[in-house]
């Protein structure tokens, strides 16, 4: 796992609530037996029209958020299917981190084991954000794990008005240290030999 | 204070607990298809790992296939073909068992489980699909994972769990005549959102889950993850033990009676205390019908879609826009009455012999509306066999339904079953997200007997009305 610590990018803005997994990667990219090619199903509804040519309305197609590593997304992000493919689609198309105000259980799980930093900040701080990169999508976010904080760089030094941000996230501690150092549950299981083989023959397994 | 069932199966599978770090579960039943499995058993080949317990795993074949009677495998689509054939190698490189379509054991992984008795109360179960669900049904804590996980269960039986939340969800009263246990499961993704369970486990209580036979108990926990939770547990009763007696992998003869004795503690006891509650009257529910794009946004088939302006939240304003833009329905108007294209009875939600049986009844002698295509998919070969035994079958052909092969089919339209862009769908499965059932497809959910009584009319019926 691609280990994540700091991430300065500019981001993608997806005013859409409760994107689903259906949306994220459509049934028919999941034929594959491997992990590859799913960068391309990515939005694909709504980034393609029916002819295969890129809709040019969908946010992903605009020139000024090519690049984006960061995904502002609306409430209730990934509900729906337990498809890794999902997280595999984002991480190939070059997103790092999602911000949303709520994630499904299960799509926020598999970000965590594959290097996608899942950011839960409040409805209003989402809003605002979608506010801030739709009327300036150069607006660069600075994402920090080990202090937990996104800021703001490009508002913070010399604009006028009120400064806004750092804004703190919460991450499981242990998610956390996973991540910054790009290490996956597999190991840690691994090591629990003597404990599952005493738990199967307590158990009579 | 007592315990929760959810808590009481937790704490009896937890086997580490580093301070600091989630909990280490063990599994017990561990389910695989052929979709989410392949880049897990890679990862156990690119590790040189052993599946630890293949005792414990099962493997079927059910998302991608075809179920149109008589496709035979050389024609269907490579891709199917491709990941049927990995799983067929990947189960004989590991040991795995695995029931073939080529066999006689075959179907959607969430009804063969129960119907060969691999789910039993008190499991831990998983599944790389989240309708795994399904299973809590039988008081067995049971959720879909990613395929990362997939793989940390092949190899070592174990998964890193953070321990849910307690919700529970009290279905008081009983269920007017027409009304069933999918319009109970709508109705509370209705009252509390797609994402209302997010970090909980649903437990169904009350008397209106207690009369439910085991098929309606399957419909309500597989929905459970279309309410936002991972998983959703009904405790076991003398329903659930009647089921599972004398199926293939039940427990036998003087185990029988040290499980049953045991299955009768897995219950919530009386003083615990559950994180959240919920409460619902069974007797004024109405057969639901969804309108939107998410399974939250749905109303009794009696009342009227709603409007932007009466609500009060903008996200629900916009999401109420989009989706009734994309389904091409009209704020206000009644959901009854709305035309209906295609008409899909199946999937994990609604394919036993159960839902079969409720759909032929309201199918029997009359017609399929001439304008609609509808299919009925039996979720296993077992279900099929029951169903052509009972004489179903030529019920559904005889009313212009066409009678498929088992697999999840039209549900996710990942085979050759889809629906077609800006069809109407009147659908027994469990999700109606923008293009899940085809490109452009409009999905309306609904109960077997409302789907049947949609094919019938070619429109969304009261189905009261034909009872």
């Amino acid at each position: 796992m691609q280990p994540f610590t700091t991430l300065t990018s500019t981001a993608l803005p997806l005013r859409t609530e409760n994107v689903d997994t259906d949306q994220i990667i459509p049934a028919r990219y999941l034929t594959a037996v491997t992990q590859e090619g799913m960068g391309d199903g990515l939005f694909s509804w709504w980034r393609y029209a029916r002819d295969g040519s890129p809709n040019p309305d969908f946010v992903l197609n605009q020139p000024q958020y090519q690049g984006s590593e960061i995904l502002v997304a609306g409430r209730n992000f990934g509900i729906g299917s337990s498809r890794e493919h999902a997280v595999w689609a984002l991480t190939q198309y070059g997103f790092r981190a999602v911000i949303s105000p709520a994630f499904a259980d299960i799509f926020y799980n598999n970000s965590l084991k594959n290097g996608l930093l899942p950011i839960r900040l409040p409805e209003e701080t989402v809003g605002r954000l979608l506010d801030l990169v739709e009327e300036v999508p150069h607006t660069s976010m600075c994402i920090d794990l080990p202090s937990q904080t996104v800021t703001l760089p490009s508002l913070d030094s010399g604009g006028s008005g009120e400064p806004e941000g750092p804004w703190t996230f919460d991450i499981d501690p242990f998610r956390k240290h996973c991540l910054l150092r790009g290490l996956d549950d597999l190991g840690y299981l691994l090591d629990k030999e003597e404990q599952i083989s005493a738990f199967e023959a307590a158990a009579s397994y | 204070m007592g315990k929760t069932l959810f808590e009481k199966i937790w704490d009896a599978h937890v086997i580490a607990q580093d301070e600091g770090a989630p909990a280490v579960l063990y599994i017990d039943a561990h389910l695989v298809h052929e979709v989410t499995s392949p880049q897990a058993f890679a990862t156990l080949r690119e590790r040189g790992l052993p599946v630890r317990r293949p005792d414990k795993t099962f493997a079927t074949m059910d998302h991608a296939i075809p179920t149109r009677i008589g496709a035979v495998e050389v024609d269907w689509p490579d891709d199917a073909a491709t990941q049927v054939r990995a799983l067929r190698t990947n189960c004989a490189d590991f040991g795995v068992p695995l029931f073939d379509i080529e066999g006689d054991i075959q179907g959607i992984v969430h009804v063969i489980g129960p119907e060969l008795g691999i789910t039993q109360p008190g499991m831990t179960i998983v599944c790389g699909d989240s309708h795994t669900s399904t299973h809590g049904a039988f008081g067995a804590l049971a959720f879909g994972i990613g395929t990362s996980e997939v793989g940390h269960v092949l190899a070592t039986q174990c998964l890193m769990q953070k321990q849910a939340k307690t919700f529970a969800i009290n279905v008081e009263g009983s269920l007017g005549h027409g009304v069933t246990a999918k319009d109970i499961i709508l109705a509370i993704i209705a009252k509390n959102g797609a994402g209302g369970g997010v970090g909980y486990v649903f437990e169904y209580r009350g008397e209106a889950i207690r009369a439910l036979d085991m098929a309606s108990r399957m419909t309500i926990c597989n929905m459970s993850i279309e309410g936002g939770a991972r998983a959703g547990l009904i405790a076991p009763d003398e329903t659930t033990f009647e089921y599972i007696n004398g199926r293939t992998y039940a427990p036998k003869g003087d185990a029988w009676d040290k499980a049953v004795a045991h299955w009768h503690t897995l219950k919530t006891d009386d003083d615990a205390v559950f994180d959240r509650e919920l409460t619902l009257d069974a007797t004024a529910l109405e057969p639901m019908v969804t309108y939107g794009t998410n399974p939250g946004q749905g109303v009794p088939v009696t009342k009227r879609v709603p409007k932007a302006s009466d609500l009060e939240d903008p996200a629900e304003r916009r999401s109420l826009q989009s989706a009734l833009e994309y389904m091409g329905l009209t704020e206000g108007q009644p959901i009854e009455g709305q035309h209906v294209d295609i008409v899909f009875i199946g999937s994990c939600t609604n394919s036993r012999i159960e839902d079969l049986r409720a759909a032929a009844a309201i199918a029997k002698g009359r017609r399929v509306s001439s304008h609609v295509e509808a299919l009925v998919v039996p979720g296993s070969k077992a279900v099929k066999a029951q169903a052509e035994a009972e004489g179903l079958d030529r019920i559904f052909s005889e009313a212009g339904f066409e009678w498929r092969g088992a697999g999840c089919s039209m549900c996710l339209a990942m085979n050759d079953d889809k629906a077609g862009e800006g069809k109407y769908v009147a659908s027994t499965s469990n999700r109606n997200f923008m293009g899940r059932q085809g490109p452009g497809s409009r999905s309306l959910l609904m109960s077997p007997i409302m789907a049947a009584a949609a094919a019938v009319n070619g429109r969304v019926t009261d189905v009261r009305e034909i009872l």
